[in-house]
């Protein structure tokens, strides 16, 4: 098998598999209907997306037992590849909008580039995803502006927020050893390219919300390598719940 | 305006409903049918928003990746079966945060069968075949019900109903095909499941206080019994395809009335339930409540927000 090319594909669904489940939890029980629909659709989107990866990843890794729900419900933690932001708890609804925006405005520009991959089965995967991530990206980052320009407690909190999730961005544009073989061969994205837009978008939008942008530059990583937070324990716990507690069977 | 006149209207309003006109929002309307209106369709539409808990309880833990994305689906449906709900609602001349309101005081009531907890996975399957099955019983008449707004929100929710029963049943048929393990957590979902879905059709006919008036105004097309009756005849076939039993030992066929006799209802466990004291009412109560509280920095933030985007437009014009 193509370990390269599998580990990449496994990177990119992580972020989507673990953001997903993340907005999962919230569902009926956000601040408005419309908001608890639009977290619930984000979540969907992801977990399309994340299906389509993994179909793709089991397909590449040759074993015929490995399936979509092997790989999402099967693995240890320290297999697990999604950056430290995806796995950040729904503190409140400024930390889940902060860090739904924060990942945006890179999932977007990750799968503009992705759509460019020399391999037609990623082309694809992000061609229908693009659509969706332009609307997640438009609807979390109106929500920035509305709690940045809202009211003072909506300031302080979203500031908080963005203050306390900033030092996870870098990591996104951290690449790996498969990420770097990817990028070589032309089916990777060189993740490096987008930092500068990445921030520069996201600084507009912190500035129209009021927000002051975050000047440390101690970042936090390890998701990448499978080194994760205290919280994807507990995430996992939830998610695999079934299929550790039956395992071998159909659903 | 003078008796005489109400009178009149009242006359021109009835003979409307006789001639099975539907009546829209700008209609004049006997105080009473409008209030009536609200009551049942904000209890809908509560019901509906209250019924996302016990199975996004689930969202979280399901066993597919298959399943969870048709769970959620289904949720967002419900979230949105509320939001036209409450719209419909609204149409009467009241708002959606009077009708939170009367839901978070306890004075509008939802579906009793929510406050069951889901405790396992099989419970989904349960909910959609058996819960989403008795309602779509209650709701088809409701397409046609006499209010305009109710009844064109109520054929978009059938239809969307139907797709979750199906897909809940499909939960049951995977369940009861596999292992022992997973035949019996399916059996244990229909045997909690069975009573109370036939407790959510209402109570009986003698007891029910709003039927006969609701009849009248063909609000309601059928009663309670007679739907409670048509969902078991319905269901008790697919339970024999599932090869699970229903746990009610005096249900049997009757040749005469065509139908299936059934058991004894525990009535006093419905109305422990309805008047609050089930075994989930007060989590469900305080999980809306504090999703609420929770929100009103954010509800209070868009508002200033869109006041202040409002102002600078009009800054801008001038």
């Amino acid at each position: 098998m193509n370990n390269n090319l599998y580990n990449y594909i496994i990177g990119i669904a992580d972020n989507s598999l673990i953001l997903g489940q993340r907005l999962g939890e919230l569902c009926g029980h956000g601040p408005s209907l419309e908001t608890d629909i639009a977290c619930t659709n984000i979540s969907l989107d992801l977990f399309g997306q994340v299906r389509s990866y993994f179909q793709y990843a089991a397909q590449v890794s040759g074993d015929e037992k490995t399936t979509e729900d092997t790989l999402a419900f099967l693995r240890i933690e320290r297999e697990y590849k999604n950056v430290l932001l995806v796995e950040q708890p729904n503190t409140d609804f400024g930390y889940t909008i902060v860090r739904q925006f924060l990942f945006d405005a890179y999932h977007l520009l990750f799968l503009r580039e992705l759509e460019n991959s020399k391999d037609q089965t990623l082309v694809a995967i992000a061609k229908k995803s693009v659509k969706e991530v332009s609307y997640h990206w438009r609807f979390s980052s109106d929500w920035v502006r509305r709690l940045g320009d809202g009211t003072t407690e909506s300031h302080g909190r979203v500031q908080e927020a963005v203050t306390d999730l900033w030092m996870y961005t870098d990591e996104l544009f951290h690449q790996t050893d498969a990420d770097q073989a990817m990028i070589a061969t032309g089916v990777g994205v060189n993740t490096s390219a987008l930092k500068e837009r990445y921030y520069q978008m996201i600084t507009e939008v912190l500035e129209e919300a009021t927000l002051e942008v975050p000047e440390s530059k101690y970042w936090h990583k390890g998701g990448k390598q499978g080194i994760h937070s205290e919280h994807m324990g507990y995430i996992l716990s939830d998610m695999q719940y079934m299929q550790r507690t039956y395992p071998n069977m159909e659903w | 305006m003078s008796e005489k006149e109400v009178k009149n209207l009242e006359e021109i309003f009835e003979a409307r409903i006789a001639r099975d006109e539907k009546i829209e929002p700008k209609d004049w309307m006997p105080e009473k049918y409008r209030k009536t209106n609200i009551r049942q369709i904000s209890q809908h539409a509560h019901s509906e928003i209250v019924g996302m808990l016990p199975e996004g309880n689930w969202i979280s833990r399901a066993p597919s990746l298959r399943r969870k994305v048709a769970l959620l689906a289904k949720v967002q449906d419900e979230a949105g079966h509320g939001l036209y709900l409450y719209s419909a609602c609204e149409t009467l001349g009241i708002s959606r945060d009077e009708l939170y309101e009367q839901l978070h005081s306890g004075k509008a009531k939802y579906s009793s069968i929510f406050n069951y907890p889901t405790v396992t996975w099989a419970d989904m399957g349960a909910i959609g075949w058996l819960v989403d099955g008795a309602a779509i019983i209650n709701q088809v008449p409701l397409c046609s019900t006499s209010y305009g707004p109710y009844a064109r929100a109520m054929i978009r929710v059938c239809k969307e109903e139907s797709f979750h029963q199906r897909q809940g049943f499909e939960i049951m048929l995977k369940l009861a095909n596999g292992t022992p393990e997973q035949k019996d957590m399916a059996q244990d979902a229909l045997n909690r499941w069975w009573w109370p879905s036939l407790m959510m059709l209402g109570p009986t006919d003698a007891e029910s206080v709003h039927t006969e008036q609701s009849m009248r105004w063909k609000l309601k097309r059928k009663t309670n019994d007679e739907l409670r009756q048509q969902f078991i005849d319905q269901t008790v076939p697919q339970a024999d395809l599932l090869g699970l039993t229903i746990p009610d030992p005096d249900l049997k066929w009757n040749e005469a009335r065509g139908s299936y006799d059934f058991g004894e209802i525990n009535w006093d466990e419905f109305w422990q339930v309805v008047k609050g004291h089930g075994p989930s009412n007060k989590k469900r109560m305080k999980d809306r409540v504090g999703a609420w509280e929770r929100g009103a920095w954010v509800r209070d933030a868009a508002m200033a927000y869109a006041e202040k985007n409002e102002n600078r437009k009009v800054k801008k014009a001038i």
